[in-house]
């Protein structure tokens, strides 16, 4: 345990003495701001209209009509910038030759694996919490059900968390920051499309590609239903991310 | 404290390092000599548990290299061919991730983060960023991070490659003063750098083992056949029966026109030899060194000859 957090101690530290997080960070509150912005204006006109009816009143909803769209979107902004966050964990020490450091050190690859998926976790987590601030705005006018966005939050963390496993996998497999993180970015991609080939697909395979696609776990989510099945789902893919790139980095040493 | 046995690596066809034996004994320096793509960087990846072998053993402080990984870990500092240093941390900042990771305990961590930059001579930079440091700074920076767990063994690969000639005295100096405390085994291709650090060698070339041994050995060992080969156009009896006569000849043979002399160490007689060969007009055609150093097989070695 010791090891993992010394390993995710020291990737922080080189996320922030670097302008790859800032960057990330900046650009996700920027368009996360902007996109809740345009969400809160336009419920507000709607609402300006609706208090001429009692009846419309009643339906406005900010959780449905502000949080639920924004929460979509916010998990678009994640699948183009968090490959960019996870792209040099494996890569650059393969590049720059510290990886020979590591794994002549007395830890496990396991912990390394897991030191460097924390620090990962531990700067998407800074970026949803700072999206929180946001809020101040609408509880300050409004009233939203909070346990539904902490669901939504939560939700938020868990995909982050899963597209963090499929980086951290395809950075051991390249030298390549780049390449790293565009093979994170088509993968994620592939999953998300999977979702809309259910529409169309016959019998078993919509079920199939509606479980396998990776936001249709996010959709309840975002109505603050907290199902088992999608937990199961999101941290069974994170482990099988993780557990992909310690097969590869295991077997490049004994080729 | 090092023990090699048989020890071969492939990567696919490729045969790195071929049934490769040798071992250092503890508090010695010993050099792992060859020329490039001899084998050196690979044994000492095997050795710090970074590549396993395809076959063969090999023990480091009584622990098996591939049975007790995190045990040979523990006791072995490494510096790689390429120093492995995060360019954005600062001297002392880095040091103390490696001592993390070397498991020092966190109450030591601080005195031997400093005893490590004491000993290579880091106070100058210890706050500056890794990237903004020379090379030769870099380089002491990398034999900081081996030793800063205070290990038994230090395998150092090419420790003074890319440095300029005095810092290359230097970094010599700093591994000669660690030879108290640790066994250290460094690789390089450059002859002089054994000669005047270690205190054993061994020559490998194609993964193979050309010679081993302490250099007093191998010098001994050499140093007896001091002598020369003549080649000389005509009158090859007489010049057998003269040569025979001069005073420290302690051995003399002919063997297809070719005739070898020995004398005893120290007593040369090259200008003796070549004097009376011409003023007894033998036709003297050619002349050389029988003399054999390491120096003399390292060259052949790496040429392509054969070794002992």
């Amino acid at each position: 345990m010791k090891n993992i957090w010394q390993i995710a101690k020291k990737e922080i530290k080189t996320y922030f003495s670097s302008p790859i997080a800032y960057a990330v960070i900046a650009v996700f509150l920027l368009l996360v701001g902007f996109f809740f912005y345009s969400a809160l204006w336009w419920f507000n006109s709607q609402s300006i209209q609706a208090a001429q009816n009692p009846y419309y009143m009643q339906q406005m909803n900010i959780n449905q009509m502000v949080y639920a769209p924004l929460f979509h979107n916010m998990n678009i902004i994640l699948l183009l910038v968090l490959p960019l966050l996870t792209m040099r964990l494996f890569s650059e020490e393969k590049r720059t030759g510290t990886d020979e450091l590591l794994f002549t050190s007395p830890i496990g690859v396991v912990q390394i694996v897991l030191g460097k998926y924390l620090a990962a976790l531990i700067v998407l987590a800074a970026m949803l919490g700072l999206t929180g601030l946001l809020s101040i705005f609408s509880f300050a006018y409004g009233n939203p059900e909070i346990s539904q966005i902490l669901n939504g939050y939560l939700g938020l963390f868990l995909l982050g968390a899963a597209f963090i496993a499929v980086g951290v996998f395809f950075s051991s497999l390249t030298e390549n920051q780049i390449v790293s993180a565009i093979l994170t970015f088509g993968a994620l991609l592939l999953f998300y499309v999977l979702g809309w080939a259910s529409y169309s697909a016959p019998g078993i395979w919509k079920d199939v590609l509606n479980y396998v696609s990776i936001f249709q776990h996010f959709d309840d989510m975002t109505k603050g239903i907290l199902d088992t099945k999608d937990l199961v789902y999101y941290l069974s893919f994170a482990f099988f991310g993780l557990f992909l790139t310690h097969s590869v980095i295991q077997s490049r040493r004994w080729r | 404290m090092i023990e090699v046995e048989n020890l071969t690596k492939k990567y696919g066809e490729l045969v790195a390092v071929r049934d490769l034996s040798f071992r250092v004994e503890k508090g010695k320096i010993w050099g792992l000599l060859g020329p490039n793509a001899a084998g050196k960087t690979t044994t000492m990846r095997i050795l710090t548990g970074y590549l396993p072998a395809t076959e063969g053993k090999a023990t480091v402080g009584g622990y098996d290299v591939f049975e007790q990984p995190n045990e040979v870990k523990r006791i072995i500092g490494y510096l790689p061919e390429v120093v492995p240093l995060y360019p954005e941390m600062t001297v002392s900042d880095y040091l103390n991730f490696v001592a993390a990771i070397k498991q020092v305990p966190a109450a030591k961590r601080k005195s031997a983060l400093d005893r490590a930059i004491a000993i290579s001579g880091l106070e100058k930079v210890r706050r500056r960023l890794v990237k903004n440091i020379s090379r030769g700074f870099k380089q002491r920076v990398g034999i900081a991070q081996a030793m800063i767990h205070d290990p038994q063994v230090l395998v150092l690969d090419e420790p003074t490659i890319g440095l300029d000639p005095a810092q290359i005295v230097e970094i010599r100096q700093l591994i000669k003063s660690l030879r108290d405390e640790h066994t250290i085994i460094l690789s390089t291709h450059i002859l002089a750098e054994v000669t005047q650090t270690c205190d054993g060698v061994v020559i490998i070339n194609e993964g193979r083992l050309m010679a081993s041994g302490s250099l007093q050995e191998l010098t001994a060992s050499f140093r007896e056949k001091e002598g020369l080969v003549l080649r000389l156009r005509q009158k090859h009896e007489e010049a057998v029966a003269e040569l025979g006569k001069i005073r420290g000849v302690a051995k003399i043979s002919r063997q297809n026109g070719e005739i070898s002399i020995e004398w005893g160490r120290g007593n040369d007689l090259h200008e003796t030899v070549a004097r009376m060969a011409v003023e007894k007009g033998w036709g003297l055609l050619e002349m050389k060194s029988l003399a054999m150093d390491i120096e003399a097989l390292y060259l052949r070695i790496v040429s392509g000859g054969e070794g002992q």
